[in-house]
């Protein structure tokens, strides 16, 4: 698979991060905009953020580091922590709570637009918990244990939010079809 | 739920160009005066990262992305060592070079092409062997025709081991103009080699040279002595010099 999880060894991080963040910046993009649900503009500043985060991270690195680090779900935990923590910064700022877990997406989002507007609405409306996973297993094929490692989960966790988030999805097809 | 991977989401163009920027990794290039006409060269805080002969900004900016695969933008300041560099021929010490896209092969080619002093030249076989690899000369070859830094590492140097100037990426009237820049007839060089002469050492001094080195220069008319292979020389009793370092 070209798309490894394992990071390419980085003997040398100014050269070989160009390549680094052409090959896993989809992935972010999808963790920011299908996962988390976030709009196009803030998926742009978090995705900047992730991999400028990752950079300095790599520059700090031993090489022994970088060669055992799994770049996809390493990648993807910090993605989400900076969404955890621009929400809650926002939170403070605004001093109202967010809803936890449904993030709806603008129907002008460009990705929206993109792609099958019917499944993005209903990956959309599941809850978070259930949509990271979703995405990191059916839309970026990621394995058990890498998601396990990019949510800090048992992989048994993930399994069961993977399953029950599928047949969530399903139950709104059949739901659809019926109405 | 195969229809799920239809929802990846492809970042927007200009994405990773803004990241790059960001963490200052973003290149920037220069338009400037070549020993024979225009040259762009792109640097970044590691080193040199591409010469193209001519001047055509554009066309340099699509090579550059073609072949590094990141963005680049004009520069406000060059460095001073590349100036120094095109006007003497020579890359000073602190003029560094990034050779991070190449495999070690091409970057030991490169290295030892780097030594060669201006005026001089010496054969695809000769850079084969300093690397250790007398058996690459044809890779040698290649690695030179990819040479991302032509002029400021001198490729134009490298001549057929047969004394043919041979071919350059920027065409072989390109790579007789850089040599003539420096002082050097190409043809006077191709006629040697025609004679079959491929070394030419002195009788006093019982040295011999590539016909280009610096020491052979010097030698006078009356002792010059000269040499169609290096068993030849050897077999006449004359030993290798130590600058040029002679060989096929």
């Amino acid at each position: 698979m070209a798309d490894c999880g394992v990071l390419q060894v980085m003997e040398d991080v100014d050269a070989d991060f160009p390549a680094f963040v052409t090959q896993h910046a989809g992935l972010v993009w999808t963790v920011l905009v299908r996962g988390c649900g976030l709009p196009w503009h803030d998926a742009d500043d978090c995705a900047q953020e992730t991999f400028i985060r990752a950079y300095e991270a790599l520059r700090r690195y031993p090489v022994q580091r970088r060669r055992e680090l799994q770049a996809r779900p390493w990648l993807t935990t910090i993605a989400l922590n900076i969404v955890r923590n621009t929400e809650r910064s926002r939170k403070r700022r605004a001093e109202v709570p967010l809803p936890d877990d449904i993030i709806t997406l603008a129907s002008d989002d460009v990705g929206a637009t993109l792609d099958s507007a019917d499944l993005t609405d209903r990956l959309a409306g599941l809850a978070e918990r259930y949509r990271v996973p979703i995405v990191l297993r059916h839309v970026h094929g990621m394995s058990y244990a890498e998601i396990a490692a990019a949510l800090e989960l048992p992989s048994g966790t993930v399994k069961a939010q993977v399953s029950r988030g599928l047949a969530l999805l399903r139950e709104n097809l059949r739901t659809e079809v019926s109405a | 739920m195969t229809a799920l991977s239809g929802l990846r989401v492809e970042p927007p163009d200009g994405f990773v160009d803004r990241v790059l920027d960001r963490v200052g990794l973003v290149d920037e290039w220069v338009l400037l005066d070549g020993p024979i006409g225009p040259l762009c060269v792109a640097f970044s805080t590691r080193g040199v990262s591409l010469v193209r002969l001519g001047a055509d900004a554009e066309e340099f900016e699509a090579a550059f992305r073609r072949r590094l695969g990141r963005p680049v933008r004009r520069a406000v300041s060059v460095p001073g060592g590349i100036e120094r560099a095109l006007r003497t021929g020579r890359a000073p010490r602190e003029l560094s070079f990034d050779l991070s896209g190449l495999t070690d092969f091409a970057r030991e080619v490169l290295t030892v092409t780097a030594s060669i002093p201006p005026g001089e030249i010496r054969s695809y076989g000769w850079v084969a062997r300093e690397i250790g690899r007398p058996g690459a000369v044809r890779a040698v070859g290649t690695a030179l025709g990819h040479n991302p830094v032509p002029v400021l590492i001198p490729c134009h140097r490298v001549v057929r081991g047969d004394g043919r100037i041979g071919d350059y990426a920027f065409g072989p009237a390109a790579k007789r103009s850089l040599l003539q820049a420096e002082g050097l007839d190409p043809d006077e060089m191709e006629r040697l080699a025609d004679r079959g002469v491929r070394f030419v050492g002195s009788d006093t001094s019982r040295i011999f040279c590539c016909p280009t080195c610096r020491d052979a220069r010097r030698i006078g008319l009356a002792h010059r002595r000269e040499f169609a292979s290096e068993a030849a020389a050897r077999a006449a009793g004359y030993r290798p010099c130590a600058r040029c370092r002679p060989a096929a």
